[in-house]
């Protein structure tokens, strides 16, 4: 009985206490810092996440430089309400508590200066952030992110609605309270867990997916560039009611078969269902996942994410209706951009990275991630041919909106209808220029109408393209 | 019996408890001296003022062992003395400024420490106990149905129905109630062993007892069920049904006994999960502590346990030192969790040294039911030794996520009066039955006193409770139980 309590004992203190220390509801950590001079977090050289000279009782104060702008990264620093973003990823490095800095740790132990953590410089572009934040009306819910499709580097992610995280790192425990109760009320943000839109909303992806569908049909050797796909105006299945419709606003209706080109540029629904219906519900869950879906998202990128879904054991309806990136598929704006950002860099994803640098209080540079293959989604010739057809999405068909004078660039639109009469989630994805992609961006108004969703995408998206490539 | 020769004569050892109980004392007083320094204004009246009623308090106590019981065991005093002041040290260091907590503690150690001398001054042998077998079995009861009763009742207090209401102060009878049960079943099952080691069918290697020496089984066990329905406290259930397994196991040394026990605790326990929604919260609570929604639920959530397990991580293997640490984050620091607050404080090696105290205690305990020559005094230091060890356990256990956590308090160190007054009672009862295990055996000319009326009690007893079975057991018990002492 004794030698048990013993046991449980040292279990909790020594054995297992790291890992509690490490829970994320576990106080101590942060009342322990919470006055500590922290390392702030960078953009460019600039502060956006800073501990400044406080009032005597807590000497350093977190704050937020542009609160709203970057709340979806940083996350909030809380007495009350714990640590999230990369606040919390990378809180041993800004809490200088990280091995890394175990020198400098002995240096103040016997200099007997306060402790100072390391800040952390991100791959954002502080210019493109703001630009892409204010692309999103206030009122409507909607992210973007945008990358380096060869490092991974994330220059852009933002989402509406977005809080102030000063709100809830402040002092008075009353007041933060009121401000987190009064936050949490807003629909489309999450603080618990603490994700935003672009890496945390699991949103049906539409027919951005259909990028998923070609990859796999050019995959399994079926078809090729010249195939010719049947084109009905509806499709209908054995058994029930259901029709699955083309999309009405375009062209569609024109051509009773039609080429790949012809059907992406189009966005055609029932040519994909037939290739979903011809290859099967493995082959399409299959370079799904090679892109992407079900699958983690390495360790660079320091922020909680949700993960993209595929459903399984699908009737011959529901994998139609999946293969067109409705029913129960379901994917993150990050991942969207992760599938795009693959088809152009020659089919090989890279690991999302938000960290340029990591530097010491002396500004010694102590982690410096490096550019890190995350997977292989398909093969370059495939890819190569994608983005072929996503060029002329843009030069000859829906996503004209999308088009940069003098840049090929590579598109797809997306329209997955929602529950509610007439609403969408509107998606825009695509990068440029085609034949030497810098730049991915991935647009998602959600709820808005076809003429609405029409406007706030593609032309949304050449703002970024022109204001990256113009850099 | 014994030969008592001169060079063998017991040593009263008196003089190792003083210098033991100046360690103590030591201990507790350096701890408060140290929650002091970190006091806005240190070492002020109130600190002297407490350390020296400690001491005094236990001086006196010291002193009337040596008046009257000066074979008692010289370890059990000082350790008692030790949990307590740190008790009170940490109690004092976790009162919010306002908080009375602290002060109420020394008054309720004060009147304990004084229950347990009269107790020791007044009862003289513990053996005069046994006469009151069956009253003790009523009080029992009544003790543990007071909270139930309108008028006295305190009502419900965070979900259970343990309290009473004396004047201005609530009180918990059940506390008490665990003393008059281990004298009960002590007289009971001193009397009735043979009958009950004896009887009975052999199934296997086990013997089974007759359905109807049964009866006392049941009724222990409806016991523990009705306090774990009416009052709702898991915690005091297991304690008074553990009490009585280890008892009547330590009394007729048949492990069948204790295998129907626990499947029956285990039967009963599982039912209450299924009908009980407070049980099934705290078994869920338990094994789910770290999902979110039991973390967050309230009443019935995690949060407390979860709560602990953070701070006593974040003492690690020496603690943050006394007054460093945060304990205040821990719902019932001061009392249900105070385990969690020292080990948050103190760390791994103080955490241990307190459980090491209590282990001592408890095999002191166990020593003096070794040593002692009449069963009912084994049977009675066993239970009650048992007692504080097992609600140890319970405690300790529940507080390190081991077994479902309980509302059972850590004895001397939890505040508490109820709890201190027991648990000190049991020290009294302990140090009466240790003396008279350490005392010279027969009645020599060198001891006059106490021991021709012990034995004049003694022979008196069987009249009274023996008479249901005719039986006089008085005679020391065979091997047997000292053998299942020997094995727990």
């Amino acid at each position: 009985m004794f030698a048990l309590i013993f046991g449980a004992i040292s279990y909790v203190q020594v054995v297992g206490a790291d890992e509690l220390k490490a829970n994320a509801w576990n106080k101590r950590a942060i009342l322990q810092n919470y006055c500590n001079d922290r390392g702030a977090i960078l953009v460019d050289g600039a502060p956006i996440a800073e501990s400044v000279e406080g009032s005597e009782s807590c000497k350093f104060q977190r704050t937020y430089t542009q609160p709203e702008l970057y709340a979806g990264i940083t996350g909030y620093f809380s007495k009350n309400y714990g640590v999230t973003g990369l606040e919390r990823a990378m809180d041993a490095q800004l809490a200088g508590s990280s091995d890394q800095l175990f020198l400098d740790r002995i240096g103040q132990l016997f200099l007997g200066n306060q402790p100072k953590g390391a800040s952390v410089e991100l791959t954002i572009d502080p210019e493109i952030q703001k630009l892409a934040y204010d692309l999103i009306p206030d009122g409507q819910r909607g992210s973007i992110v945008v990358t380096e499709p060869k490092t991974g580097n994330i220059l852009a992610m933002v989402s509406k609605p977005s809080y102030d995280p000063n709100l809830i790192a402040s002092q008075d425990a009353a007041k933060e309270q009121a401000s987190y109760n009064e936050i949490i009320k807003v629909p489309g943000i999450n603080l618990n867990p603490s994700v935003s839109g672009p890496t945390g909303a699991l949103l049906a992806p539409g027919s951005v997916f259909k990028i998923v569908d070609t990859a796999a049909a050019l995959r399994s050797g079926k078809y090729n560039a010249d195939s010719q796909l049947p084109n009905p105006a509806e499709m209908s299945f054995p058994g029930i009611q259901y029709r699955l419709p083309n999309y009405a606003g375009g062209n569609c209706y024109t051509r009773t078969t039609a080429d790949f080109a012809f059907a992406l540029q189009q966005s055609c629904n029932t040519p994909f269902a037939s290739i979903a219906e011809k290859l099967g519900e493995e082959a399409i869950a299959d370079q799904a996942a090679r892109f992407g879906w079900g699958q983690e998202l390495g360790d660079q990128l320091k922020l909680d994410y949700a993960v993209s879904t595929f459903p399984r054991d699908l009737d011959a309806a529901g994998l139609a209706q999946s293969a067109i990136g409705q029913r129960d598929v379901r994917a993150t704006p990050l991942q969207v951009a992760l599938m795009t950002s693959a088809v152009a860099n020659g089919g090989v994803q890279m690991t999302p990275n938000l960290i340029k640098a990591v530097r010491s209080p002396d500004l010694r540079v102590i982690d410096e991630p490096k550019p890190v293959p995350l997977r292989t989604s398909t093969t370059p010739e495939i890819a190569s041919q994608i983005t072929e057809w996503m060029t002329s999405v843009v030069s000859q068909g829906i996503g004209a909106g999308a088009a940069v004078p003098g840049v090929e660039v590579a598109g797809k639109t997306g329209t997955a209808e929602l529950g509610t009469e007439g609403l969408n989630n509107s998606w825009f994805t695509g990068f440029a220029p085609a034949n030497d992609p810098q730049v991915s961006v991935t647009v998602v108004m959600q709820g808005v109408d076809i003429t609405t969703g029409a406007q706030l995408t593609s032309p949304n998206a050449k703002k970024i393209f022109e204001a990256v490539l113009n850099k | 019996m014994t030969q008592t020769h001169a060079d063998t004569m017991p040593k009263p050892r008196r003089n190792v408890e003083l210098a033991l109980l100046v360690l103590a004392l030591t201990v507790s007083i350096g701890a408060n001296a140290l929650i002091s320094i970190d006091d806005q204004n240190s070492f002020d009246t109130d600190f002297w003022f407490q350390s020296s009623l400690l001491a005094v308090a236990a001086l006196v106590f010291h002193v009337v062992l040596r008046l009257r019981a000066k074979y008692a065991d010289p370890v059990i005093l000082p350790i008692v003395v030790a949990l307590n002041g740190l008790g009170l040290a940490m109690i004092h260091r976790l009162d919010a400024p306002g908080d009375d907590t602290g002060n109420n503690q020394m008054r309720w150690t004060l009147i304990a420490m004084a229950v347990a001398i009269a107790v020791i001054w007044l009862l003289k042998d513990h053996r005069v106990l046994r006469r009151f077998t069956f009253i003790s079995l009523a009080a029992s009861a009544l003790l543990l149905i007071l909270p139930l009763v309108p008028g006295i009742t305190a009502g419900e207090i965070l979900g259970a129905r343990v309290w009473i209401r004396l004047g201005p102060m609530t009180f918990q009878p059940g506390e008490v109630a665990k003393i008059t049960l281990a004298i009960f079943f002590a007289g009971y099952l001193s009397s009735n062993r043979d009958l009950i080691m004896l009887a009975g069918r052999k199934i296997g290697p086990m013997q089974f007892p007759r359905f109807k020496d049964m009866g006392p089984m049941i009724t222990a066990w409806l016991v523990s069920i009705g306090v774990l329905i009416f009052q709702r406290d898991l915690g005091s259930s297991i304690l008074f049904f553990g009490l009585f397994i280890v008892m009547i196991y330590v009394a007729t040394s048949r492990i069948s006994w204790v295998v129907i026990g626990v499947s029956l605790i285990l039967g009963g326990g599982f039912l209450a999960s299924q009908v009980f929604s407070h049980v099934a919260l705290r078994i869920d609570s338990w094994l789910n502590a770290f999902t979110e929604e039991v973390f967050g639920r309230s009443p019935g959530g995690s949060g407390q346990i979860v709560e602990g397990l953070f701070g006593m991580a974040s003492g690690g293997l020496v603690g943050t030192g006394l007054g460093q640490g945060r304990p205040n984050l821990v719902p019932f620091a001061n009392s249900d969790m105070i385990i969690a607050s020292f080990g948050e404080e103190l760390g791994l090696i103080g955490l241990f040294a307190i459980v090491m105290m209590y282990l001592l205690l408890f095999t002191r305990g166990f020593r003096a039911a070794l040593g002692t020559r009449d069963a009912f005094g084994k049977l009675l230091a066993c239970g009650l030794s048992f007692a504080v060890a097992l609600q140890c356990f319970v405690v300790i256990g529940g507080v390190t996520r081991l077994i479902p956590l309980t509302g059972l308090t850590t004895p001397f160190l939890a505040a508490g009066g109820s709890s201190l007054l027991a648990n000190w009672i049991i020290v009294g009862l302990l140090l009466m039955i240790s003396h008279t295990a350490r005392g010279p055996v027969d009645t020599t000319p060198m001891q006059p006193g106490r021991t021709p009326e012990a034995q004049k009690t003694a022979t008196q007893t069987p009249a009274v409770t023996g008479g249901r079975s005719g039986k006089n057991s008085t005679q020391t018990l065979p091997d047997a139980p000292t053998e299942a002492v020997k094995q727990l």
